[in-house]
This record gives C-alpha cells, structure tokens and sequence, in this order.
C-alpha cells in the first residue's frame, strides 16, 4: 500500500482565542473525518483553553496563491502610496485626522 | 520540549530527506536567482516559509533536526510515563498526565513543522522505528525512583528551555510558531519538578537522599544533551549562517549551568561536580569535564534503555494499527453512506 492510503487526511487548524476575535491559523493535524478532526484539534491546540471555537478545513481544500509569482500577484498594490493616509499632509492646526 | 544538539549524522542516508524530490521555483522577482533570494532573506533575518524557494541542504537539515526533535518528544513520554500508575497522590497524578500528554501535543506540533517540508509522518515514523532517526539520548536513561520525575521536570526540562527559546526566532516559519508554543507550555513542566523536589526536600531523610540520589545520576546526561563541544560540532557554522542555530553547544550549556546553581543552593542538593565552582575572572561557573564516550554510546544505541525504549515505541505502534484502519474504514463507509443519500 502506499503512503496515501494509509496516513490519515491532513487538516489545517483555526481557533478562535476568545469571543469577538477572528479564528487564526494555529497548525495542522491527521484525522480521518471532520467530527475526529475536531476532536484532535481540541486536544492538541487548546489543552490550555486557548479556544472558544475551531474550524478545521482539509488541507487539499486550500488554494493558496503561488510562490513563485509572488511579485507579479501583489504588485498592483506596490505603487499605490497614495492608499496610506500618511502620503496627504495636512496642516498641524488642523490636529488629529 | 526536548532536544539536544540536532546535528547528530544519522546512520546511512537520510531517507526522510531524501524522500521529496525539491523542484526549485523558477525565480519570479527581478531576474534574481533563487539563492540570492534566499540569502538576502537569512541576511535580513526574515523568515523563509514552506513554499518558499530553499536549498534543498536547508530543508534536509530542518527535516532532520525537526524530526528528531518530535521523535525526542514522543519517545520523552515514557521514562515519565513509567511513574504515573505510581504517583504518590492523586494531584501529582493528574499533573504528570497532564505533563505527558502535553509531550505527546509537542510531538506533533513538530511533526506538522516538519510535514511543510515535503516528508510525510510514516516516513518519519517509519525511520525512528527503524533505527535511522535519532532522538535525544537523555531519554535513555532509566527513571528508577519518584525523585527521578521531578529531576527530569527541573533539569532535562530546563536544560529543553534553554535550547528552545532561541529556536523560537529559527528562520524557518512553522518550526519557529511551533517552539513559540511549545515554550509557553514547558515553563510549567521545569516549575512542577522543581516544586515536586522542593516538597521532597522538605520531607523525610529518605526522601531527601532520594533527591540527591537523582540528581547525581542525571546531572552529566544533562549537560551532555547540549550536543558535542563546539570544537567536535562541524555543522555549527552553516546552522548558524542559516539562523537555524543561535548560541553554540558550549554557550548553552553554560547558561544552564549559571542558571542552576543557585536553584540547586535553594533545593539544598549538591551538584554531583567538584570541579564545579565561580569564576570571578570570566564572571560564570567552571565546571569539570564531560564523558563524551558515554555520550557515543548511548546516541549510538547502547545507552541503559535504547532497545526498551524503541521497542515500546514500535509495540505501540503496531498495537495502534487496527485503530487507524478502523478509523479510516469507518470514515470511508460515512462517506459512501452519505454520497448513497445524496445520490
């Protein structure tokens, strides 16, 4: 048999660290389902209550953007300084804006 | 949380290294080759993530030292897991379960770092059962009394925290999200064993001997699980340039050994040492020489506890086979089941 049919699916792992925060990726974990996943996630990410809810997504189901056009992707926002607020002066009378 | 001087050669070729093929990405930045990219990331000190174009040199070295760090964790379970049916109360029970299990999380916290790197687990495991892959051979010491827990938790842990919290700013992402982790939980493991001890020390006569008895026979294992001297670490030089590696062996251990004597003074043990003593000169302890044969030794599979402690990691695992089928037969019948419903 091969490696593919006898390791258990991967899975990335999100917590959510408290009620009113976004879930943030926190690491990956083997399962075979969702419901297991889940499970694991709980006791290998948040044995501290370092979570009040995680999602776990298969690891085949991320699209990530590649790597190697990593300059051409985000280019389009590269000459645009105009975007930061920093780029307008504004006379010092006028205080915090 | 525990890990000695990574770059210990491994018997034969690395098959975890050598099991992924690396395509390096054709550079899309600048005209600029691939290494010069990589470099001018080392040299600014930033981080190199998985997808990120590296030296197939500096992947085999992160697989390798990650991979034996996670084997360390795993294998580091059961000198302490031998005492938890023995525990001389139910609290100190509940709190060396806790310490084991959070051994285990480690392992796989560092088995993930190490999956971004294009090995999978059963490679891993597979060299580790084999023989191939090392771990750190302090666990290969015998824990034979209950002072032993609490000497493992004061000093091999500690000794695991000083190696660690540089490895926190390693340049490679997710080995370094996982020490971060890994080091706000470790803090707990060296204070429940130097509290465990304290209580000892504040006991009976046979408990105190019992303390000094531990601390005798681990205290040189521990000094040895900062790695060979600089001068016998070849591989020092291109760790470092990498950012993998940021204080050397010897650097290591000399904070420990600074670090520990005063908590030793406070316990009331003597540190097994007598060339142990201050330097005013170079403002730090001198202490005596270390038995890099012994060292050898156990690396090399002869230490007290080698073949038990691979044999019980392999029974475990074989034992475990039929859970893993089952769980995947069962998820594979779930999912039939459902696409039938569907259907």
């Amino acid at each position: 048999m091969t490696t593919a049919q006898t390791e258990w699916p991967l899975w990335e792992v999100f917590v959510r660290s408290k009620q009113g925060l976004e879930h943030k990726h926190c690491g990956s974990l083997h399962a075979v389902d969702a419901a297991q996943a889940l499970q694991m996630a709980r006791d290998v990410y948040t044995r501290r209550q370092e979570g009040v809810s995680i999602w776990v997504v298969p690891s085949s189901a991320i699209t990530a953007s590649a790597p190697d056009t990593k300059a051409e992707f985000f280019d389009p926002a590269g000459d645009k300084i105009y975007r930061h607020p920093t780029f307008y002066t504004i006379p010092d009378e006028v205080g915090h804006m | 949380m525990y890990t000695q001087s990574m770059d210990i050669p491994e018997a034969g070729a690395d098959p975890v290294a050598a099991s992924r093929s690396h395509t390096p990405m054709l550079e899309g930045n600048a005209g600029l080759a691939p290494q010069t990219r990589f470099d001018a990331v080392i040299d600014a000190d930033g981080k190199i993530e998985p997808q990120d174009w590296m030296p197939d040199a500096y992947r085999k070295t992160l697989v390798r030292q990650i991979s034996q760090h996670a084997h360390s964790e795993i294998i580091g379970m059961q000198p302490e897991g031998n005492w938890i049916s023995r525990a001389p109360s139910l609290k100190r029970k509940a709190i060396l379960i806790a310490k084991v299990q959070d051994e285990g999380g480690h392992g796989l916290y560092l088995y993930s770092a190490a999956e971004t790197l294009g090995t999978s687990r059963d490679q891993m495991l597979d060299a580790l059962h084999a023989g191939k892959a090392k771990y750190s051979s302090i666990f290969n010491y015998p824990t034979l009394t209950w002072a032993d827990v609490g000497v493992i938790g004061w000093l091999v842990d500690g000794a695991a925290i000083m190696n660690q919290i540089p490895l926190c700013r390693c340049t490679y992402g997710p080995y370094a999200r996982a020490m971060i982790r890994i080091c706000k939980e470790e803090s707990f493991h060296q204070r429940q064993g130097y509290e465990n001890l304290l209580t000892m020390m504040r006991g009976t006569a046979a408990q105190q001997t019992m303390v000094q008895d531990a601390v005798n026979r681990w205290w040189w294992p521990v000094l040895a699980m900062f790695g060979p001297p600089d001068a016998d670490s070849p591989n020092t030089a291109q760790a470092t340039r990498w950012g993998i590696k940021r204080i050397s062996n010897d650097g290591l251990r000399q904070r420990f050994v600074d670090a520990t004597v005063p908590q030793a003074k406070v316990l009331g043990v003597t540190l097994p040492d007598p060339d142990l003593k201050w330097n005013d000169a170079t403002q730090q302890h001198d202490y005596g020489a270390i038995d890099w044969n012994e060292f050898w030794t156990t690396v090399n599979g002869n230490g007290p506890c080698n073949k038990e402690r691979l044999n019980t990691r392999v029974k475990a695992h074989n034992d475990g086979q039929w859970v893993r089928d089952a769980a995947l037969a069962y998820a594979a019948k779930q999912k039939a089941r459902a696409m039938k419903e569907a259907a």
